[in-house]
């Protein structure tokens, strides 16, 4: 069936068009490929496959030349894609004990088995624009240390050895272990209070900046936590699938990840003895900022099963996870610029209404003082 | 973009283990899973929208006996991996379960009170409506839908019908109702916004009665429910 | 194409019938039929990522992807008209994703997919409304606590409600509500009714058609089967009542229709129009004239939208 609609299909068509003419740019130089932007801009790519919650490096990639560089705009086309796609089931957890590990550094122990490996990290570079990178300069190959493959010792499992962390399961015990199912925010709805598994699934995929500035916060004061980095670690792990039928996982492959333990304080009780707590972040790609933020901000959540009190903004579960989602916050803000004018409207009348019996109660009033001073006088 | 029924046809549940595949259990599904369960869904929506009216459900599938079509439609619609099912005994056979495994991949519970959708011969194998999920009273949804095989839904003793969905009273006459019917809607009604939500099936006709929809006997003209409210 | 192109292309899913594959649809579908049976009830339901943002109507477009069919004639509005963008784009959505007919007129739609309005043309029995909603939660600008919402809910709590609006009276001499107007449905759970304004609201109570509202962010589905009695909340000594407009449309003439203003120069010209355009545009073919009808005030409108 046809049907004749005025202005508005042309009006988006052509403001699409130009969209792809801008996107495109300047016809005479190439167009960027995908394979340049997983090479290249691989920390971008690496975001929006964390916050769409979908390794895919090639379609992340995509997501970002077709988002025009926007991440929040390239991480919500990919969702939109992730969404689409059927479910097989899901993996056994990572272990990340048996990562290949790229880097690995503690802040608790000055040395430790493995060392500390910095890989390839921004710290201790010098922020100056480096003019030779405005071209196609010869890069320098890397110097990599031998290893043995060998497993690098996790610095939580050193004070788990002695007893003064929590276990990995949480003071409540609820986080599941790995042969249980974990919850999945995607496919469920949402109910508060929540579990920590859906927690830490919110804050993997939450958005870095609300993360890092929640987590910053925690530092400054509201419901701290007296954080170390225990350790931070990146690098590859393996994904395996029960596959029922053959009796055993097959693995799919490998992804790179960036996990941060936090050891965090905790006085002990009458009952549990003083020990060490946990904050955990896991993130897919490289991306310290965003595990460091997570782990941070997964330890405030914790207040109550510590007997802590929930004073401070990161500590309130409803309003960071019902806000971390920057898909869902930026639709929303962004709302605001759809017509709005039969509300508009409705408000419009009362306050002009509201505005009339004002003016005409100060007529009013004048009058009666007028009307008073005339008889005094 | 393009649109194609394929991915879902592709989704059929693969989990065969311990069901013995047997054609029956493989066979009698939609002939057009996609449009048929919307077109199915529809009625059902229609029906609960409108308590009493009677809807009709596609009928291109063939459940194993003694499963009734009209209650096999429901579940090739409703149900999958994410709505434990109770089945009375009278249904409780192994081509039925194998059949629902297959195509709905549901699990199969034993206490009518766990399950979202529970499948029923009206009669003595159909415990009453309170034996099933009433939900909570934050969560009321979370609640059995019965599905009740009757004989006719026409042509039984008339029921009068009031509540949400029904401009003033409408009349429902479905042959072979459980006994005590009324007075079971009537406790389930007092339980609001708790409650078991009921879809009465003959044939391939079907018939909502949600938990706000108050029964009453039409020969008396009196509600029985009346306390209730 | 390149051939990593052709690969990233070829390794793509196509899209089922309707965008949402059909466990989606089942969960959809089940939220639904407890939505009606609990009538105004927020059923939560795991909402997915739409190809459209948060916020422009993907509960909506998930209520309207489970339900449309074959069959169905689709009306897509914002504000009451068929022409504003958000409302071509969810109706080119799905025409591209279910093929599905789509019109402008109210009266030959099966489905309507609404943002801010309900149709000035009576519903019937065979249509149903869909709701696009932001915040379905009525009292969450009370209370934005879900852990405590929900209890209030539960224990039919709302003196909160009735506290908020009393002060609006107390400070404004009005109750400052005019459009998300609270509403109580059959006599048990407060729902907000969407921002409609408030002139919409008598049009919900005893409605022959189907109701419902999908809020896609929040993740809840609700609904108002027919024939249910959905009041407006007030007061014995301040009774509920709609915004009335002094004057007709100038175009159709229309009284007792929500008016759109529409700005005509800097010098405070202005002029009302019917908001609902499908309504306006079937008066005029009837030919009801109202004082602007003359072509150039037709110019200056199509200018103005």
């Amino acid at each position: 069936m046809y049907v004749a609609v005025k202005g508005g299909e042309a009006a988006i068509a052509n403001a699409h068009k130009l969209l792809g003419d801008r996107r495109r740019g300047n016809r005479d130089l190439p167009s960027i490929t995908l394979d340049q932007l997983v090479g290249q801009l691989s920390l971008a790519v690496d975001r929006v496959m964390a916050e769409a919650s979908l390794y895919a490096p090639h379609l992340a990639a995509l997501a970002v030349k077709q988002a025009r560089g926007d991440m929040i705009e390239a991480i919500f086309l990919l969702r939109a894609y992730r969404t689409t796609l059927p479910r097989f089931g899901a993996s056994r957890p990572v272990e990340t004990g048996e990562m290949v590990a790229e880097r690995r550094v503690s802040a608790t122990f000055k040395d430790l088995p493995g060392g500390q490996v910095l890989g390839p990290t921004f710290d201790y570079t010098h922020r100056l624009l480096d003019p030779e990178l405005a071209g196609d300069g010869e890069v320098e190959a890397a110097l990599l240390s031998e290893t043995d493959g060998e497993p690098l010792m996790r610095v939580t499992d050193i004070l788990a050895h002695e007893d003064i962390i929590e276990s990995s399961r949480g003071a409540g015990g609820d986080t599941p272990l790995p042969e249980e199912p974990s919850g999945d925010l995607t496919r469920e709805p949402l109910e508060f209070p929540m579990q920590r598994d859906q927690r830490l699934q919110a804050l993997a995929r939450g958005d870095e900046g609300f993360l890092l500035s929640l987590g910053y916060s925690t530092q400054r004061g509201y419901g701290r936590t007296h954080p170390f980095v225990g350790e931070i670690r990146m690098g590859e792990v393996e994904v395996e699938l029960d596959v029922p039928e053959l009796g055993f996982a097959v693995s799919l492959g490998t992804i790179k990840v960036t996990e941060c333990q936090m050891v965090t304080q905790f006085a002990g009780s009458a009952k549990a003895p003083p020990q060490f707590t946990r904050g955990y972040g896991l993130v897919f790609g490289q991306s310290e900022r965003k595990a460091m933020s997570m782990a941070l901000v997964d330890r405030a959540l914790r207040a109550d099963e510590f007997g802590e009190d929930r004073l401070a903004p990161a500590q309130d579960e409803e309003f960071v996870i019902s806000h971390s989602d920057n898909v869902q916050a930026t639709g929303f803000v962004e709302h605001l610029k759809l017509p709005h004018y039969v509300d508009f409207q409705a408000e419009l009348d009362l306050v002009r209404r509201m505005r009339g019996e004002f003016e005409a109660r100060e007529a009013a009033s004048l009058e009666t003082d007028n009307a008073s001073r005339e008889a005094a006088e | 973009m393009t649109h194609s029924a394929q991915a879902s046809a592709s989704q059929a549940p693969s989990s065969q283990s311990a069901v013995s595949m047997s054609a029956a259990c493989v066979e009698g599904g939609f002939s057009d899973p996609v449009m048929e369960a919307q077109v199915a869904f529809r009625a059902l929506m229609d029906a609960t929208a409108r308590p009493g009216s009677l809807c009709d459900l596609p009928g291109s599938l063939a459940p194993p006996a003694p499963l009734p079509e009209g209650l096999g439609a429901v579940a090739l619609t409703l149900c999958d991996p994410d709505t434990p099912v109770w089945l009375a005994p009278a249904y409780d056979t192994p081509e039925v379960r194998g059949w629902l495994a297959f195509h709905c991949a549901c699990p199969l519970v034993t206490e009518p009170a766990e399950s979202v959708f529970a499948f029923a011969p009206a009669g003595a194998d159909c415990p009453p409506l309170t034996a099933f999920n009433s939900g909570t009273q934050e969560y009321p949804d979370r609640s059995t839908t019965l599905v009740l095989a009757v004989e006719a839904l026409e042509g039984g003793a008339p029921l009068n019908l009031e509540g949400p969905g029904i401009r003033s009273r409408e009349t429902l006459a479905a042959a072979g109702l459980p006994e005590g019917f009324v007075a079971q809607r009537a406790e389930n009604r007092a339980l609001f916004p708790r409650g078991s939500d009921l879809l009465l099936v003959a044939g391939l006709r079907g018939c909502a009665l949600p938990r706000t929809t108050r029964v009453t006997a039409a020969s008396t003209g009196t509600s029985t429910d009346e306390g209730a409210e | 194409m390149t051939g990593q192109a052709q690969d990233i292309a070829g390794g793509m899913a196509a899209y089922n019938f309707a965008y949402l594959d059909e466990q989606t649809k089942r969960m959809i579908r089940r939220a639904i039929l407890k939505g009606i049976a609990i009538p105004a009830y927020q059923v939560p339901f795991a909402s997915r990522e739409m190809p459209m943002p948060y916020g422009w109507g993907t509960g909506g477009v998930q209520v309207t992807a489970s339900i449309i069919g074959r069959d169905d004639t689709l009306k897509v509005i914002d504000q009451g008209a068929d022409d504003t963008t958000n409302a071509v784009s969810i109706r080119a959505f799905f025409q591209k994703v279910a093929d599905v007919a789509v019109t402008t007129r109210t009266r030959e739609a099966s489905v309507i997919q609404t943002r801010h309005r309900i149709p000035e043309e009576p519903l019937t029995v065979s249509q149903v409304l869909v709701y696009q909603v932001p915040i379905p939660e009525p009292l969450r600008f009370l209370e934005p606590r879900e852990t405590e919402t929900r209890k209030m809910h539960a224990l039919e709590e709302y003196g909160l409600m009735h506290v908020k609006l009393y002060e609006d009276i107390a400070r404004h001499g009005h109750i400052a509500t005019t459009y998300a107007y609270p509403v109580l449905v059959d006599d048990r759970y407060v729902m907000d009714p969407s921002p409609t304004p408030k002139f919409d609201n008598p049009k919900m109570d005893m409605c022959p058609a189907l109701q419902l509202f999908g809020a896609g962010r929040e993740k809840r589905i609700y609904a108002i089967p027919p024939y249910t009695r959905v009041v407006s909340l007030d007061f014995e000594d301040h009774p509920f009542e709609v915004q009335r407009f002094e004057e007709p449309c100038a175009l159709c003439a229309a009284r007792d229709v929500y008016l759109d203003e529409v700005i005509l120069d800097d010098k405070g010209g202005r002029m009302f129009v019917c908001s609902d355009t499908d309504h306006c545009e079937e008066r005029r073919a009837a030919g009801n004239r109202g004082h602007l009808a003359a072509e150039e005030a037709y110019a200056t409108t199509e200018a103005a939208q």
